[in-house]
């Protein structure tokens, strides 16, 4: 091997494991060799279950050394995943980077875990997350913030941060985060690396700890498209335990992917290269759209509704439902409780939720439940959230006008590359304005991806890719073809 | 739009969570601070619009009223994490007062 094990992609692994130039037990332990030596540095992981890995290693080994034709029925076997910890792990801590679930271990897989196993792939931990995925910086973790591996001084992004800095940092092949407003796309973004965000529905949220369930969509996080498209075949598709999950039947994603993408109209929207978003990051956008035009895609125009509204309606929207998803968390039946306390004597059970879920609930969580609970709450439902879903509802008939001539849109992920730590503290908004460019995407339950198209100050810049709904097979089309043609993802954080 | 303080006591209660005086104060100010930005949706005529509550367009997924083996947790599963739990049943304190 010319790479490092822990430098291959899924596609490469793969290969080298079937062609027996390493095994998966050897695999994995160079990745956790490798998380052993840079997590200290990045702070990527919040559970690192190295023997459970090497125990899926060693069960996958066995079917490639004695029942190689079983092969085929694992399309990840023996590959190392890392997961966001908001996915529930049966049997593996789940805290949801919350201290109100640092105790908490699931007693059932959610499905994009169970469809990971059951392809064969090695669970080397759970990864670093804002806590309840209420944030774009990882910096509301209740544990600690991750830090982006291309620079220590500096943001891995959220809320998947800890995904993200995973894949970047070669501690994983590839991770799996969910997106409930750019918290793929956009540490994707950050720290270097593919993002996908599939149509919602298209992934089931079943055993996902709910945020904001008309938004929330889990999605691969790889090195390459190829990986990427790799990943959603797996994960894609209906699930009996998710009522909310697409009929629509699942494409071959991999078949679409090396198809020329002369005659797809891309379009670009003034409103998303706006004063707000820096120099250097729409330059290296424009740059990419060049590059499409010569690989023979026709570049138009669009014009789209100012993204500004759809962080509004966002805002009250996705409070709204956190309000309501967070109400669960009672002290009664899982998670930190002033029950534990056997001596403790509550008057009633009221003061157990109130007391409990103060304890528990980190600044964040209290400010959105808080806002969620006002927007929702007698004489004002008509004001705000009815009003929100409104504007939804424009939004997206916007972007049905706007794909009606073009295929897919093209723009900055983010309005910069990654920021210095800090940089939440000032701003209640903050979130909402660094994923002001992926927002309206996610509102209308649309699929997009972030990749890496140019870096400034040796940090990554990242360009989105999305679409209407289901068109992940197109969106990945034109990712992968770009990224064959510049070579981005190639380049790797000096750690 | 600012906040008064009765307005964010009566939110701490439907919501089940006690805040301490500072978080009150501060809270008061960030939502205030939130619910500003919000109000440009007022600028935007909304007459006629039907309000989207999700985007799947799926109607009412049926199954079969039937447990399966594999849908269901064991009761100690399900106690697996309480912190108070007495013959199968979660312990909690009172709920109706005398």
């Amino acid at each position: 091997m010319s790479k490092l094990p822990n430098q291959l992609t899924i596609i490469q692994a793969l290969s080298g494991l079937q062609q027996r130039k390493f095994t998966s037990v050897e695999l994995t332990r160079a990745y956790l060799k490798r998380i052993a030596q840079v997590d200290k540095k990045i702070k990527a992981f919040i559970t690192i279950t190295a023997d459970y890995a090497l125990k899926q290693a060693q069960k996958a080994d066995n079917i490639y050394q004695k029942n190689p034709e079983k092969i085929k029925a694992y399309p990840l076997l023996g590959i190392p995943v890392s997961v966001k910890d908001l996915f529930s792990t049966k049997g593996i801590l789940t805290t949801a980077g919350s201290n109100i679930l640092k105790n908490y271990t699931p007693s059932y897989d959610a499905t994009v875990i169970k469809r990971l196993k059951d392809a064969g792939a090695v669970i080397l931990g759970k990864t670093n997350l804002d806590a309840f995925a209420h944030g774009s910086s990882t910096e509301a973790s209740d544990f600690f913030t991750t830090l982006n591996p291309w620079d220590q001084t500096r943001l891995p992004g959220g809320s998947s941060g800890g995904s993200a800095a995973s894949v970047s940092a070669d501690e994983t092949i590839f991770s799996v985060g969910t997106e409930t407003a750019g918290s793929i796309r956009q540490p994707a973004a950050w720290c270097g690396i593919v993002g996908l965000k599939p149509t919602y529905g298209r992934v089931s949220r079943y055993g996902v700890i709910a945020m904001a369930s008309s938004t929330d969509s889990p999605g691969p996080m790889c090195k390459t498209t190829k990986d990427a498209s790799y990943v959603l075949q797996v994960l894609a598709g209906r699930d009996k335990y998710d009522s909310t999950t697409s009929h629509q039947p699942v494409p071959d994603y991999l078949t679409s992917l090396n198809k020329s993408i002369k005659g797809l109209k891309i379009g670009y929207a003034p409103e998303y290269f706006s004063e707000n978003v820096q120099n250097e990051v729409k330059e290296a956008v424009q740059a990419a759209l060049k590059t499409l035009e010569e690989l023979g895609a026709e570049i138009k125009e669009v014009s789209l509704f100012d993204p500004k509204y759809a962080v509004a309606v966002y805002t009250i929207l996705q409070r709204a439902e956190v309000s309501s998803n967070l109400a669960r968390y009672d002290g009664i039946r899982f998670g930190h409780s002033v029950l534990w306390d056997k001596n403790y004597a509550a008057k009633n059970i009221w003061e157990v939720f109130e007391k409990t879920r103060a304890e528990g609930f980190g600044e964040e969580a209290k400010k959105r439940i808080m806002l969620g609970t006002y927007v929702l709450s007698a004489g004002y439902y008509d004001q705000y959230y009815l009003k929100a879903q409104k504007v939804r509802t424009l939004i997206i008939k916007d972007f049905e006008r706007a794909f009606g001539d073009i295929d897919l849109i093209v723009g900055p992920t983010s309005p910069s590359v990654a920021l210095p730590v800090g940089a939440r503290e000032k701003n209640p908004m903050f979130g909402e304005m660094e994923d002001i460019l992926v927002e309206p995407s996610t509102i209308a339950g649309l699929p997009g991806i972030n990749i890496p198209c140019g870096f400034y100050d040796n940090l990554p810049i990242g360009m989105q890719i999305f679409g209407p709904q289901f068109s992940e097979g197109k969106i990945l089309q034109v990712a992968h073809a770009y990224e064959q043609e510049t070579k981005w993802h190639k380049r790797k954080p000096k750690l | 739009m600012k906040l008064s303080k009765s307005q964010v006591l009566h939110i701490t209660n439907l919501a089940r969570i006690e805040l301490t005086e500072n978080e009150i104060t501060r809270l008061q100010s960030l939502l205030s601070e939130t619910l500003e930005y919000i109000d440009i949706l007022n600028k935007l005529d909304l007459k006629n619009i039907v309000p989207t509550s999700q985007i799947t367009g799926l109607e009412n997924v049926w199954r079969e009223d039937r447990i399966g083996e594999t849908q269901t947790l064991t009761q100690n599963e399900v106690l697996s994490n309480a912190p108070q739990k007495e013959n199968g049943y979660f312990k909690v304190p009172l709920v109706i007062a005398k």
